[in-house]
């Protein structure tokens, strides 16, 4: 071919410059504005919290589906990983989603000690990440940044304004009990800090190791210091007992018990009358009767046959906020600053009522004060409008 | 109960639990004490009804039946379902317990039959995998929610004990239970033929089959009996644990303490054993609550040093 280069190529060539002078002649797309974006879902699709990972999919798949398969006018393809809520394996799930799928937009997770992992390399790497659960205060403080959002809460906010609750109950003296692990101190902390700055008294904290579920031992224990409350944080199957063995002991009725929701979240039915009377805290209650909740409620019950729940609120308010988001850039998800920014400024219509952004990217929200009452979680009120999370430690 | 002085405030986060010196706990009466042995002694109870199935397998068929956890977990489910199905706990567990103990017969019968002749870590890799299959089934039939049982409404009162504090009718009858199990399989192991052919067939396997016996059988009933035992506990403790898909894991570990302290393959022991760590978990989380999670291990340590055997190993 060397020696008539030209010559023999000369078909090939003319028919290659024809070729390229017809494409430039083409209409030209916008080269930032792709027809579809990769969402990578990192939840647990097994072990202990699979409903909340199947409640959280559905949630924002059904987001998606109400505002037509496009989320900025942009479709999504998904690409799931169950990240088995395990912590060891967190960074390799992270990886394998944002390296080898190479995914837009990461959806994670439940569990915070995998979430925190998972953002640490989504911090990286820089690739968009959304929150839909996982209430580790570090996410939205220590481990901010400007491509890390969240659509749940943080454990500080669940727990914080329950502190005044109780004092304007008029309880002075309470006792605590959770599980030793990050979450369960962060709940509590959250409750100390303003329980004890309105004045009010510890009178023991008690922290059993995890997943540790014979409470008898720290219920006599809280018989015998007869203190004004509980507040306590436990969730799933500790939850459910707790409550129980607390009713079993006499000290429901006689001993006021008080927590975040999560307490008593998706266990009512199970625990019946021994659930009566628990106050708790949070950004979301099932009777909200906002429209958008209610339209919420019925949609997500026609769709997946299930009973919506905080987790399906957060997943379905994750695509909210990435529609936001796509809206203002025009489907252009490689305009990472324009984008951020339109996200940071959304409001979100959500069934748990309007909420924002704050700097660290966490929800400025209502926290409500539900009570227990013939089975079901009544609305007393809000105990804390528009709660931002005081996101110390972070640098964004 | 006579009052008692306010307690200083807890110290900031985490630990913050407990005042400097013992000495300066609260002032807790006699009242108090009696109580909490109650719950170690009942607790205890309860641990010795979920070990005895595993002692007794791994005594008698001499393995290591790591699936014992799962076929607890089987139970509660089998008595959360039952219950919700027929309106009636009662009916649940006397449906529950022979459905658990053919189920133990049949994973016998079509399982280790075929790994006897194995080494010892196929059965226990049989085993293993079992935790898995079951765990996969449970997710299928009654997936990953938290579940409750309620207490039947004939033992669902409660017994003051003091003005703040009452006990549960219900965990006093668990104990019952418990208490006739235990002369049950005592019983069982020492009086009947069925047990001096258990007995027979643990010491020298061969020697039981040249006299005739037939060793398979024996085993296949050991090991259903076994499995009935772990359901068994399962069931009984349902409505006072919540039924949701870790609670096998979590009861595993606990029970082979319990079988390792009280030595392998002895009921009597499995007994001692449990009532050991139930005091011992009890007292641990009111005395040592910075130490509580490893009470129980330390004192395992302490008794295999002392017998390393375990406390009535052979018998």
């Amino acid at each position: 071919m060397s020696d008539t280069p030209f010559v023999a190529n000369r078909r090939q060539f003319l028919a290659t410059t024809a070729a390229g002078v017809a494409v430039a002649g083409l209409p030209r797309f916008a080269i930032g504005a792709p027809k579809r974006i990769k969402v990578g879902l990192m939840l647990p699709y097994s072990g202990t919290y699979t409903l909340l990972g199947n409640n959280i999919t559905d949630g924002f798949k059904l987001r998606l589906a109400e505002l037509g398969e496009k989320l900025g006018g942009v479709e999504v393809e998904f690409v799931r990983v169950d990240d088995e809520s395990s912590p060891p394996k967190a960074k390799d799930n992270a990886a394998k989603l944002i390296v080898k799928d190479k995914v837009d937009v990461l959806i994670g997770t439940v569990h915070s000690g995998v979430a925190e992992a998972m953002v640490q390399v989504a911090r990286e790497e820089g690739t968009l990440t959304i929150v839909p659960n996982a209430g580790s205060n570090r996410i939205t403080r220590e481990l901010c940044a400007p491509n890390i959002f969240r659509t749940s809460f943080s454990n500080w906010q669940a727990n914080h304004p329950c502190g005044d609750v109780v004092l304007k109950d008029g309880h002075r003296n309470v006792a605590l009990i959770s599980w030793n692990y990050a979450a369960g101190k962060e709940m509590l902390d959250g409750f100390k800090e303003s329980f004890v700055a309105g004045g009010g008294k510890i009178a023991k904290e008690f922290l059993p190791d995890f997943p540790k579920d014979e409470f008898q031992a720290y219920l006599t224990e809280i018989a015998a210091l007869k203190p004004d409350a509980v507040y306590t944080f436990f969730s799933g199957g500790g939850a459910l007992k707790f409550i129980k063995d607390y009713a079993a002991a006499g000290l429901q009725g006689k001993i006021p018990l008080y927590g975040p929701g999560f307490l008593t979240d998706g266990v009512l039915a199970a625990a019946g009358p021994a659930a009566e009377g628990i106050k708790t805290t949070l950004h979301y209650a099932l009777t909200l009767d906002n429209p958008v909740n209610v339209k919420f409620r019925e949609s997500f019950q026609k769709a997946t046959g299930r009973e919506a729940d905080v987790f399906a609120v957060q997943g379905y308010d994750a695509a909210s906020l990435l529609a936001q988001g796509l809206t203002a850039v025009k489907g252009d998800i490689g305009a990472k600053k324009a984008l951020y920014a339109a996200m940071e400024k959304a409001e979100i219509d959500s069934p748990r009522g309007k909420f924002t952004l704050s700097k660290s990217h966490n929800p400025v929200q209502d926290i409500y004060l539900r009570q227990v009452k013939d089975g079901k979680e009544v609305v007393l009120g809000v105990a804390a409008k528009a709660l931002n999370d005081p996101a110390t430690g972070c640098k964004a | 109960m006579a009052s008692l002085p306010p307690l200083r405030s807890g110290e900031g986060s985490g630990w913050g639990q407990y005042p400097a010196s013992p000495g300066e706990r609260v002032r807790m009466d006699a009242a108090y004490y009696l109580i909490q042995i109650l719950n170690g002694v009942q607790y205890g109870f309860l641990l010795f009804l979920v070990a005895s199935g595993l002692t007794l397998i791994f005594g008698i068929m001499g393995i290591v039946n790591l699936a014992h956890g799962a076929f607890y977990m089987v139970g509660a489910y089998l008595a959360f379902w039952l219950d919700s199905v027929t309106g009636s706990f009662t009916l649940a567990l006397l449906i529950g317990v022979p459905v658990s103990v053919g189920l133990g017969l049949a994973i016998e019968r079509f399982g280790f039959t075929h790994l006897y002749r194995r080494d010892h870590l196929y059965q226990v890799l049989f085993t293993f995998g079992l935790i898995l299959v079951i765990g996969e089934l449970r997710s299928i039939l009654w997936g990953n929610d938290v579940y409750g049982v309620d207490v039947p409404p004939l033992l669902a009162g409660s017994i003051p004990l003091t003005e703040t504090q009452s006990y549960p009718i219900y965990r006093l009858f668990i104990s019952l239970a418990c208490l006739a199990t235990a002369a049950g399989l005592t019983g069982l192991i020492r009086y009947t033929k069925l047990g001096m052919m258990i007995r027979a067939g643990a010491s020298n396997r061969e020697m039981v089959q040249v006299l005739g016996l037939d060793v398979n059988r024996l085993f296949m009933v050991v090991f259903g009996i076994g499995v009935g035992l772990a359901a068994f506990a399962g069931m009984i403790a349902a409505p006072v644990n919540s039924v949701h898909p870790g609670m096998g894991d979590e009861i595993l570990i606990i029970s082979f303490v319990v079988v390792v302290i009280g030595g392998v393959g002895s009921i009597k022991g499995a007994f001692f054993g449990a009532m050991l760590i139930g005091l011992a978990d009890t007292f641990g989380a009111v005395f040592l609550p910075e130490a509580a999670g490893v009470v129980v291990y330390a004192l395992m340590a302490l008794v295999l040093v002392w017998r390393p055997r375990g406390l009535f190993a052979g018998g």
